[in-house]
């Protein structure tokens, strides 16, 4: 479904179930790079069992029109003001990776509208490594390579993707080509400049759940312990699973488990 | 060493779309010999029905060893996915009926496998599905053959038997400038040879019988798509656009930008018209496949001195192989070719159709029969078989003679390839000195 968000087109997938404002809302938030396609088995998954999913492709990602957003916050109010297009006072956020920081924000400025908050390979802050900056700039191609490289398991690098027939990096490269120039530059910059994340995790009052891909080079681990913790000790408290055999890109080498953990924490929230 | 985040084509040809079995820990690709797979409970299946789960659901529409080997293709080709199918024939028809039906038109090469103009020419317009063949070359008439209804530009990477070099680049351009893919028939090159994507086509497929498998023992086919096609900007694919009601009301374009298309082949075409490729024969393409880049290395190398020996005898008219100054598209050979023109070769003897009789009947090593891309030596008189259904006008617009004899160079002693040429050649002299 397409609809018009200050003036510009907005490309929503509902994981093929028409939207419901009536039912509970889960919004999804992709990364950078990428659009709303990542998240195709758990929107489907989530809208089977009594939410109306919407995941958005964000500004000047995938078939959105619109200026490119460039900072998190800025990201976090388009992200708000979806929302109020679609009258939904009260959301569930799930965000992966730059989504996650979205999600973090949005959370943090409007704290009574969100019921829950999952945030999926998530550290705060969240810097990105000067080599894959440039190549963003500079190498698409390279950056992409990178990405593969960090993003994915070893397994899911060289084989046996959990969908049949599907080739998990050449889909992960083919979606990021598809992006226009500079769009993988300014939202891996967003990411990198984002400074706030622990100190607005603080504000968060909804409960978080933090998920983590076991094998994740991108977002190991061992580094989403400040946030973990800043999330722990928020009005809202979390939890962290770290989910076996997953890297970065968990939505597409783990889909069963992500599904599973979304509707299991969204449904007790 | 390679790029980070990407394997070299030696890598991917023995490990991509495979980890060690789970169950027992198998280094081999197990062959899942089973039509369908137990669902845990009611939910799961329902949500695999749904397509919220991913798995296989019946070994029509997907297979863990047929799995691997549309993996491993579509990693060889830089693709986003593949799917495998009976035969070659299967996948060029899987890929035209995904994208068009009734009133639906595609532009193709007119050198082709004769199987693939047989159905482009004669069957598939009794379905309403209509083809204008034009020279491979001639990039004004593939401009001047596009129709407001055309689907579909096609070629072969190298067209069988006369060799022509499809300009992939010039091809795809132009079809993009139409917002139209452009569906390349890699057989008789393979991905050790070229990369139909990376220098512009959408849609790549093989005849998998040929040199993916490598032995001659099983039949199959494989599609590829490469992801990048924008079939909504185009708006001339209402089959991968608009909701379908066969699935779910899926809007497969809204549903994954990169995979729209194999998503309705397999969830539309593999499913309703069922020429899915058999575990066992995915088994075996696989274990062809693990060599795939080694063999093609040698076919080349062979054919390179099959072709240079016949150029120079006195009975041979001319030799059809790009790598030869003499052929057509010898310059577009080197460029989009560099490694190799593949291992299949076609001359023309002096003396016409009895000399080529004559000259295949002398033969040793050489097989007669009506396949290519075996490890063993193949030969056949293409005017008498596979392209017999072609008029002569037809013959000769795609490059072939009455004469004209086909080789496939397989991976023997070379010497021992020549010696068994020359016996032909000394047969042949034999009958024209009456």
């Amino acid at each position: 479904m397409d609809i018009q968000l200050q003036g510009d087109t907005v490309r929503l997938y509902h994981g093929g179930r028409p939207f419901n404002k009536d039912l509970p809302a889960i919004l999804l938030l992709h990364g950078a790079g990428h659009d709303h396609s990542v998240w195709t088995f758990q929107a489907r998954h989530l809208a089977q069992r009594g939410f109306t999913v919407i995941a958005p492709d964000l500004p000047a990602h995938g078939r959105s029109g619109g200026a490119q957003l460039a900072s998190i916050e800025a990201l976090a109010n388009w992200t708000l003001a979806l929302a109020d297009a679609l009258g939904l006072a009260r959301i569930r956020l799930a965000g992966h990776s730059m989504g996650s920081l979205i999600a973090l924000a949005a959370a943090a400025a409007a704290p009574r509208r969100i019921a829950a908050l999952a945030l999926l390979g998530s550290v705060a802050p969240m810097p990105v490594a000067p080599a894959l900056l440039e190549a963003a700039k500079e190498d698409r191609a390279r950056a992409h390579d990178m990405i593969n490289q960090w993003s994915y398991t070893p397994r899911g690098q060289l084989g046996a993707s959990p969908t049949p027939g599907s080739w998990l990096t050449g889909a992960n490269r083919s979606l990021m080509e598809r992006q226009a120039p500079g769009v993988l530059a300014t939202d891996l910059a967003a990411c990198n400049a984002w400074q706030d994340g622990l100190a607005t995790a603080g504000g968060v009052v909804c409960p978080t759940l933090l998920i983590c891909g076991e094998r994740d080079q991108m977002t190991p681990p061992r580094a989403v312990k400040p946030l973990r913790d800043a999330l722990v000790n928020a009005q809202g408290g979390a939890r962290m699973m770290e989910i076996p055999g997953a890297g970065h890109a968990l939505m597409a080498e783990t889909p069963d488990a992500i599904s599973d953990a979304l509707r299991g924490f969204f449904t007790d929230t | 060493m390679t790029q980070p985040g990407s394997f070299g084509r030696e890598t991917l040809a023995l490990h991509a779309g495979q980890s060690p079995d789970p169950a027992h820990g198998s280094r081999a690709t197990p062959i899942h010999f089973t039509t369908s797979y137990v669902f845990p409970d009611a939910e799961h299946a329902a949500a695999l029905f749904n397509q919220e789960r991913p798995g296989h659901v019946y070994s029509r529409i997907s297979n863990p060893t047929t799995a691997v080997l549309e993996e491993r293709v579509a990693a060889l080709e830089g693709g986003v996915g593949g799917l495998a199918t009976a035969s070659g024939q299967a996948a060029l028809h899987l890929a035209i009926a995904t994208l068009t039906g009734a009133g639906g038109h595609v532009v193709a090469s007119r050198a082709l496998y004769g199987g693939s103009h047989n159905l482009l020419g004669y069957t598939l317009p009794r379905f309403g599905i209509q083809t204008t063949f034009v020279d491979t070359a001639d990039i004004d008439a593939w401009r001047a053959a596009i129709r407001p209804e055309t689907a579909l530009l096609f070629g072969e990477s190298v067209g069988n038997p006369g060799l022509d070099v499809l300009d992939i680049p010039a091809v795809a351009a132009l079809a993009h400038e139409n917002k139209l893919p452009l569906l390349v028939d890699a057989t008789l090159v393979s991905p050790a040879l070229q990369q139909p994507l990376a220098l512009g086509a959408d849609l790549v497929m093989h005849s998998a019988t040929k040199y993916l498998g490598g032995h001659g023992v099983a039949v199959g086919g494989v599609l590829v798509d490469g992801g990048r096609f924008d079939w909504e900007a185009s708006g001339r694919f209402p089959t991968l656009t608009e909701p379908y009601d066969g699935f779910h009301g899926m809007d497969f374009a809204e549903e994954s930008p990169v995979a729209a298309f194999l998503l309705r082949a397999r969830r539309e075409g593999l499913r309703d018209f069922g020429a899915c490729l058999s575990p066992m024969n995915a088994f075996q393409i696989l274990q062809g496949l693990e060599t795939l880049p080694l063999r093609m290395r040698a076919h080349v190398a062979n054919t390179r001195a099959v072709a240079t020996h016949l150029a120079a005898h006195p009975l041979v008219e001319r030799v059809a192989y790009p790598e030869l100054e003499s052929h057509r598209d010898h310059a577009l050979a080197a460029r989009l070719l560099p490694d190799g023109c593949g291992g299949v070769l076609s001359f023309e003897l002096r003396g016409g159709r009895e000399a080529g009789r004559v000259f295949i009947g002398a033969l040793r090593l050489f097989s007669h029969l009506a396949n290519v891309g075996d490890a063993k030596s193949l030969v056949i008189h293409p005017a008498s078989t596979t392209h017999f259904r072609m008029s002569a006008a037809d013959l000769a617009a795609a490059g072939i003679g009455e004469g004209t004899i086909r080789l496939s160079v397989g991976l023997e002693s070379a010497g021992d390839l020549l010696a068994d040429l020359e016996r032909g050649l000394y047969a042949v002299g034999k009958l024209l000195k009456g």
